[in-house]
């Protein structure tokens, strides 16, 4: 069960996407769990076959549970005498979560924990495993007559006994949007309560940024136009970049500055729900992958199936009341992180220009940010960078 | 494509963005975006699906005509023919 997030201590296995004896690929989607933020789709990075699922749908279990083990191809098929090598679903807190989309050439990818088969494992036939596995079994209650007294299908046959019983009755994939409504009120209770949080606010004229959109989108199918959010997105991870302080996790009582910028996006839910997952290496993309990341993202959002890679690790969040709404949001910050920029709605101000008054469209943009790690003054500077950087969306 | 039923294809898609409100109450000249709650992402993909079932180009600059059922009923006739 991999960590989706600092606040997250369990989940429950609502559906699994592959079965024993399936090949599956490094970013496949193996498994639907369920928590506090709603139903999450769970990628595998690592590469084999499918050997033996450990949990059962409607299973609730800590994070860090194995859910199941993979054969990697490296791994000769061994006999039933000699059990193989297995790498497990999951470790302790993992690597699913962790791991990013788009690792960058040469860094480290967290590694799937590798459980070689001393210890708790039982020897046991496929074929066994297969029934014990559809049977909902525990082959460690059965007695195996097999070689080295692996178990083996007729022992499962006989075995009558030790059907787990569903630990729950199997609910609606989807939303809880009560669940999530304690997920947030929790994660923004403990940051109400440790974040000392300061907040700063600055008008950035947004005519530049309105005129490069209706330019880029004049030629445009629908589907390909920006919105003002990916500028906006991209403004705050470029920024980001530079001041580091901004970027990163406050823990066990020190800040440790991230080497990449996974911009959380605030994306809000009909009824009432938000979450805010991230784009990987928002500050490496280009404005046209910026845009299809968070329009497959807030589809995803909406439909209650988010990634597990996408739940955990945002380095810094913005939020966006689009076009509607008020000028200014003051966001809090969701720990361990220690940054939020706020967008408030376009809107149309007296300007001066050049020495003259004229109506220009502008932006009031927050920051949010954690007095342990940075100043007001540090803040200023950031906040800066964010609206010289509108000033240029060209070159975003 | 004259003769496609403008408003039935335009409630449809905005079913499909906010299927939780019950469309008959939309009044034709409320601002479907208070009314519907939909934000710029919605809006786009709106335009999208239009763009895509009746085949017609809406830019940008045209999208204030279609933020009210009627406004859009009316644009989209025109564009028609």
């Amino acid at each position: 069960m991999p960590s989706l997030g600092a606040d997250m201590e369990a989940g429950t296995l609502v559906e699994w996407m592959v079965k024993p004896g399936d090949r599956v690929k490094r970013g496949d989607i193996v498994a639907v769990v369920e928590t506090q933020k709603g139903a999450i789709e769970i990628e595998i990075f690592e590469t084999g076959q499918v050997d033996q699922m450990l949990v059962n749908v409607g299973t609730k279990v800590p994070v860090g549970t194995p859910l199941a083990r993979i054969r990697s191809d490296q791994e000769a098929v061994a006999g039933l005498a000699a059990p193989p090598q297995v790498a497990e679903v999951t470790g302790p807190a993992v690597a699913l979560a962790a791991a990013p989309t788009m690792p960058l050439p040469g860094a480290p990818r967290p590694q799937i924990v590798v459980a070689v088969g001393a210890g708790g494992r039982i020897r046991a036939s496929p074929a066994a495993r297969r029934l014990a596995s559809t049977r909902g079994i525990d082959l460690s209650a059965v007695v195996g007559s097999g070689p080295f007294g692996a178990v083996i299908r007729v022992d499962v046959e006989r075995s009558g006994a030790v059907v787990t019983p569903p630990a729950e009755k199997r609910r609606a994939i989807g939303l809880d949007l009560n669940a999530m409504r304690a997920a947030i009120a929790a994660a923004m209770a403990r940051s109400k309560r440790e974040i000392p949080h300061y907040y700063l606010e600055h008008q950035v004229d947004m005519t530049g940024c309105e005129e490069f959109l209706s330019r880029v989108n004049a030629g445009r199918p629908p589907e390909n136009r920006l919105l003002m959010g990916a500028l906006a997105v991209k403004a705050v991870a470029a920024a980001a970049r530079r001041f580091p302080a901004f970027n990163g996790f406050y823990q066990d009582g020190q800040f440790t500055a991230s080497p990449e910028v996974h911009t959380g996006v605030a994306i809000a839910i009909r009824g009432g729900g938000l979450a805010a997952p991230a784009i990987h290496d928002s500050d490496q993309l280009t404005l046209d992958d910026l845009m299809a990341r968070m329009h497959d993202l807030i589809q995803r959002v909406r439909a209650g199936r988010i990634r597990s890679s996408e739940m955990a690790d945002s380095t810094i969040t913005v939020s966006s009341l689009g076009e509607r709404g008020v000028e200014a949001l003051f966001g809090i910050i969701y720990p361990p992180q220690v940054a939020i920029v706020g967008f408030g709605k376009v809107v149309v101000r007296p300007w001066i220009v050049d020495g003259s008054v004229v109506p220009r469209s502008v932006v009031t943009v927050t920051l949010a940010a954690d007095h342990r790690v940075s100043d007001g003054h540090a803040g200023g500077l950031f906040l800066a960078e964010i609206g010289k950087l509108l000033q240029e969306p060209d070159k975003l | 494509m004259s003769n496609v039923d403008v408003e039935a294809v335009l409630r449809e898609e905005l079913g499909n963005i906010a299927p939780e409100v019950d469309l008959k109450t939309i009044d034709a000249s409320a601002d479907l975006r208070e009314a519907l709650d939909i934000d710029s992402m919605d809006f786009l993909n709106f335009i999208t699906a239009i763009h895509h079932r009746l085949g017609l180009d809406i830019p940008e600059i045209d999208y204030p005509k279609l933020v009210t059922l009627g406004g859009a009923v009316r644009y989209l006739r025109g564009k028609l023919g």
